[in-house]
């Protein structure tokens, strides 16, 4: 153990001068990537295969894209369960739009991502002015959105089948081999990154979520930081919805509920601290590859869903007890 | 009689060669001290003495360095108030240890409930409560009442009955009077007379003089973590007694100050600014060029008063004007901007004024952000060169910029502190005992800057603890008391012996004798 | 008579809860086509039963201060564990419904020990472990099925004398067994004073690791008696997730409604109780007024919402803005 340590850190030592300012955590997380690969390719040698590479980045390019709008409120300190319905609306939402002739064709995505916002904005409404603790307000607004589409589909899946452009957003080529999700998630990783590192609007989540007193006596408006937060991670939610309807060609009921924990998970595994203020972006894609390899290693092997539960659970736990633990109290 | 008395019983209890240190600062060196049952024994000293820590030390909540304690000529050592309560001594803590949504007899016996099959007897713990209530001369407090309902003051005799219900032989009162109307002080004096002549041995602690002089029977003077002189009540006078707290030689070297004030209209005002019940009829003018202090002792609104030109308080009364234009300031957003160009130093750099795990180059342009970028985007190069000038400008010493400001020196993190809203460049710059807890070194510069900056124009509200900071560093200085403004000192008016007089209200005591 | 008023200030929560539930239950009666009718009160009994159960193991943890997001699992995990024990003679009965009880309190302490000496986060924490809950759950049932001792489960859930349902003088027994002890003893008292404040709290002395850990194992140990119920009603074993996390979710709603401070240190259980079954009221009350049962979960949502933004009026009394971020 002191060893390994040992070893990382003069590893580190001789990286280039980049890479030494990254957080262990984002090494570790990538290097159990690479075991998982390694003990994969063990078992069968389709794991190193680029084809297989390329299925699992697609398959992670959903939780990407959920897992870059919960690091953004996990920084804050703050945490959003509403994913679950927020993304199946943002689905449901696009599917049934595009039904309305050329002008709902277009305006489908937009429209299904909008849905998202709205209830992001009230996620953060609720946290940021009515100080109610997070957890509070996304469970309730979890409630009221999956009322929303109960109501909407009278409780069966919607015939509405994805259009066109969700299936090609999802699954089509824009270079030959490399699947459009994967783009679509670079490219938002790549604007995630932008808005973390380069503008005043990152840096303030940063100190909100390091002291949020701090940040308002350097004269921060931080409550409309922390509903821009929201509104940007409900947006993020939906839109992984109408990427993953557009996967499956349609929407369906409880299609979100799989993305909740892996999400947290993804984010508190790439060492974003649970309290909020510190972690890289770097690191949440490194938490949702390697939570999306580890759930096909788990299928691949024939776990059954009873074993995943446990397994995640157990990384979660066992991750949390090496970075993400509180002071001690008295 | 007190003098035969004090040579031929033996103390109660006896404190010899104790020494504390927080990190490098020494908060107590090789002090003593020895109380009698049967007496009031006043503790004196400015803020930072060491009173408190010695209290603690006798509590059991903190534990000294060196030195050791006897009670009745056996040696103790306490880990824990609990322990300390056991042994009989007894503590009234400044800040409160109340527990609000408990009630009243709930909290009297909070850590040693009678218990009947396991649980608590709520009958017993009742009776309790009436007794120590009654002792306390607050039989008006229902035992059933929460906490959180009664007034401050109310909650106050709660914590004596509270000390009490552990009957103890030595009581300490640390400023546990601070809170109370002057009617509820007689009660209290009253139960001190009872108990003193039950043969408690009590332990006074306040910065209220004309208090001392009514109840103490003996006096230690404490100065720099020494206690330097004892004396039986009423054998000093209220002007050698604030020679004693003192002392000490002027050790800060402070920038000369500039002779005359060019008249110009005040940048900053404010008339009958009030709020809550803590802060009333405040009226003060500060000019660019200027530095005002805000003396008096700790917590009689000094805090609120510069959150509340900040814009960090709610339901304040009266105006404020920036360059005689009345101005309502809602956030500190509103504060440092533009027009009003406002700046605080707060109190807490840990909590309010710093993101410890942040590095010092975030943290250095944090309050800046929106000077330093366009549409949101920072301007990497614009925050490279502001970071280089404050850096080199304040000297601030750290192995990297890239490090967390946490890791730096206390001296170096205010200096951080204060260069981040430096950066602004700020016309009126708010100060929150911004020298406490740092080196005499990063002092000294600070008082530098400070005249610098004056120099430039900016407009200063300078609130310190330490009363010869606001001679040496001051133009004019307000004293407050009770969250008013009770006086006023300007040039050389300003003298360490003027400012403590008046923080006491000692003048105001003599006035209202005469 | 004083004494009266300040028993009526101790218990303005529970009391609010409890108007609460009387207002829904007298409009639904009301309204009801039967009217109050043995078996009118029997099936809302019923009903309230569990989620009253998942509430008080909710209000005890949110006592502290905490919050326990396992708890809906902790039920179906100790239901599907009932599936499989709770059979055959009354003596393996017996045996069967301590180990119930044991894994439920076992499920607690995990809780507690990861929260309070891992120091980690709550809402993570029990994240996580719920989801362990729930995969052992699906490990032991895989698909609906098991049976239970049917003489104990018809007994529990049948009535007393003919007409007062049998689940009520559980619930009863239950409150008297292991709340008003825990409300009694020092330990109980503990976790209040760590809930309202912890600093207060630590400078009086107060054990507050010890109530920390022993209100999360207690509430595994409701949680266990809520799926040992559950298990009575349907007589199977079912590792449903929907059912799990939705008796989380309401289990937080039924404290808020029932007078328990989010933020601890206020409130009591059998507050949680009252505000169980008024949340159990508001989906058969839209029953009786006969809307369209689509309708529910959005209405359903809407309280809920409403009753978590009461809280929030306290704001509008605090004086320094400060005070938003402790």
């Amino acid at each position: 153990m002191t060893e390994a340590t040992e070893n990382k850190t003069s590893l580190r030592a001789r990286l280039p001068a980049p890479f030494r300012r990254i957080d262990p955590a984002v090494l570790i997380a990538f290097g159990c990537i690479l075991l998982l690969l390694f003990l994969g390719s063990l078992y069968s040698s389709n794991f190193l295969s680029l084809e297989y590479l390329l299925q699992q980045l697609k398959v992670a390019s959903f939780l990407g894209v959920i897992a870059a709008g919960m690091m953004l409120v996990i920084l804050l300190g703050q945490i959003d369960l509403s994913v679950p319905w927020v993304m199946t609306m943002g689905a449901m939402m696009a599917c049934a739009v595009a039904g309305f002739g050329t002008g709902g064709m277009i305006l489908a995505i937009p429209f299904g991502i909008f849905c998202g916002m709205v209830f992001g904005l009230l996620n953060g409404f609720g946290v940021a002015y009515m100080r109610i603790p997070s957890m509070i307000v996304t469970l309730a607004t979890n409630v009221v959105a999956q009322g929303l589409m109960v109501l909407y589909t009278g409780g069966f899946s919607p015939q509405d089948s994805a259009p066109e452009a969700m299936r090609w957003l999802a699954t089509g080529f824009i270079i030959p081999g490399v699947p459009n999700a994967i783009l679509v998630w670079a490219a938002i990783s790549a604007a995630m990154v932008f808005l973390l590192t380069r503008t005043t609007f990152g840096r303030s989540v940063y100190g909100i979520g390091n002291s949020e007193r701090a940040a308002y006596l350097s004269g921060i408006d931080t409550r409309r930081i922390v509903m821009i937060a929201f509104a940007v991670s409900g947006a993020l939610s939906a839109f992984g919805g109408v990427l993953l309807a557009g996967y499956a060609s349609k929407a369906a009921q409880a299609m979100g509920d799989a993305y909740l924990l892996p999400s947290i998970a993804a984010v508190v595994l790439g060492g974003t601290s649970i309290l909020g203020g510190r972690g890289s972006y770097l690191g949440t894609v490194a938490g949702v590859i390697l939570i999306t390899l580890l759930q096909s290693i788990l299928s691949v092997m024939q776990m059954p869903e009873a074993g995943r539960q446990i397994v995640y659970g157990i990384v979660i736990i066992v991750m949390l007890l090496l970075y993400g633990r509180g002071p001690a109290s008295p | 009689m007190t003098a035969t008395q004090s040579q031929g019983g033996t103390p109660l209890f006896r404190m010899e060669g104790i020494c504390k240190r927080y990190g490098g600062v020494r908060a107590l060196e090789d002090a003593s001290l020895a109380v009698e049952g049967g007496r009031i024994h006043a503790i004196l000293g400015e803020n930072g003495a060491g009173k408190s820590t010695l209290i603690k030390i006798m509590a059991g909540a903190v534990v000294p360095d060196e030195g050791r304690m006897l009670l009745e000529d056996r040696q103790v050592a306490f880990r824990s108030p609990a322990q300390a309560a056991r042994a009989g001594i007894a503590c009234v803590f400044q800040e409160l240890s109340l527990i609000p949504d408990l009630s009243v007899a709930d909290n009297i016996s909070i850590s040693n409930p009678p218990r009947r099959f396991g649980l608590i007897d709520r009958t017993a713990q009742r009776r309790l409560a009436e007794e120590a209530l009654a002792r306390a001369g607050a039989e008006d407090i229902h035992p059933r009442t929460l906490v959180r309902d009664l007034p401050l003051s109310r909650r106050q005799m709660v914590e004596i009955a509270k000390a009490l219900a552990w009957k103890p032989r030595i009581l300490i009162l640390d400023e546990a009077t601070s809170a109370l109307t002057a009617g509820d002080v007689a009660k209290v004096f009253a139960v001190l007379r009872r108990l003193r002549a039950e043969g408690l041995a009590l332990l006074y602690i306040s910065h209220r003089m004309h208090e001392i002089t009514e109840i103490a029977d003996e006096c230690t003077v404490f100065r720099n973590g020494r206690n330097v002189a004892s004396y039986a009540a009423g054998t000093r006078s209220g002007s050698e007694v604030v020679e004693m707290m003192i002392g000490r030689e002027v050790s800060g070297v402070f920038p000369p100050k500039p002779q005359r004030h060019r008249e110009s209209p005040p940048v900053l005002a404010c008339d009958r600014f009030g709020w809550s019940d803590r802060l009333h009829d405040i009226t003060l003018k500060v000019r660019p060029g200027e530095i005002v202090g805000l003396g008096g002792l700790d917590g009689q609104g000094q805090r609120e008063l510069l959150l509340g030109l900040f814009g960090v308080l709610r339901g304040t009364t009266g105006n404020v004007s920036i360059d005689g234009v009345a101005t309502s300031i809602a956030s500190p957003g509103t504060a440092r901007a533009g027009r009003i160009g406002m700046a605080l130093i707060p109190e807490d750099r840990k909590t309010e004024g710093l993101m410890q795990p942040m590095t010092v180059r975030e943290n250095l342009s944090f309050a800046a952000l929106d000077q330093l970028s366009a549409r949101g985007v920072i301007d990497r190069d614009k925050e490279e060169r502001a970071i280089d000038e404050l850096v080199r400008l304040l000297a601030i010493k750290a192995a990297s910029l890239d490090i967390p400001v946490g890791s730096l020196s206390g001296g170096n993190q205010q200096k951080v502190v204060i260069a981040k809203w430096l950066m602004r460049r700020p016309r009126i710059i708010l100060l929150n005992d911004p020298t406490r807890g740092i080196d005499v070194g990063t002092k000294q510069e600070m008082y530098q800057l400070l005249r610098r900056l004056a120099d430039a124009d900016a407009a200063i509200l300078f609130y310190s603890t330490d009363y010869d900071e606001l001679v040496g560093c001051c133009d004019r200085v307000l004293v407050l008391y009770d969250g008013r403004i009770v006086r006023e000192l300007e040039g050389a008016g300003i003298t360490e012996r003027a400012l403590v007089a008046s923080a006491l209200h000692v003048d105001a005591q003599a006035e209202a004798a005469a | 008579m004083s004494e009266w008023r300040y028993w009526l200030n101790e218990q303005r929560g529970t009391l609010m809860g409890l108007a609460i539930f009387l207002l829904m239950f007298s409009v639904y009666i009301a309204n009801h086509p039967a009217g109050l009718t043995v078996n009118v009160v029997e099936t809302a009994a019923n009903k309230g039963v569990l989620l009253a159960f998942i509430a008080m193991a909710q209000a005890l943890v949110v006592i502290t201060a905490g919050i326990d997001l396992s708890v809906g699992m902790i039920f179906v995990l100790t239901n599907c564990i009932a599936s499989w024990i709770v059979v055959g003679t009354p003596m393996q009965t017996a045996l069967g419904v301590a180990g119930v009880l044991l894994a439920g309190a076992a499920c607690g302490a995990i809780n507690g020990l990861l929260v309070i000496y891992g120091r980690l986060q709550p809402i993570v924490v029990t994240i996580a472990t719920g989801a362990i809950y729930f995969g052992v759950a699906l490990l032991l049932r895989p698909f609906p099925g098991g049976s239970v001792n049917e003489d104990l489960a018809d007994a529990l859930t049948g009535r007393l004398f003919g007409t007062i349902p049998t689940s009520l003088v559980a619930l009863l027994v239950v409150v008297l067994l292991v709340w008003l002890p825990f409300r009694g003893s020092e330990i109980g008292r503990a976790a209040y004073a760590a809930g309202s404040s912890e600093t207060a709290a630590f400078m009086s002395g107060v054990p507050i690791r010890r109530a920390r850990f022993a209100a999360y194992t207690l509430a595994g140990l409701l949680a266990g008696i809520g799926g040992l119920f559950l298990t009575f009603f349907t007589y199977t074993g079912e590792a449903a997730f929907a059912s799990g996390s939705g008796y989380t979710l309401w289990s937080i709603a039924a404290v808020v409604l029932g007078g328990v401070s989010l933020y601890g240190g206020r409130g009591s259980a059998v507050g949680a109780i009252f505000g169980a079954f008024a949340a159990r009221t508001t989906g058969d009350m839209l029953f009786v007024f006969d809307v369209d049962p689509l309708w529910q979960p959005l209405l359903q949502g809407m309280v809920l919402l409403v009753a978590v933004s009461i809280g929030a009026i306290g704001l509008l009394r605090v004086r320094s803005r400060l005070d938003w971020f402790q």
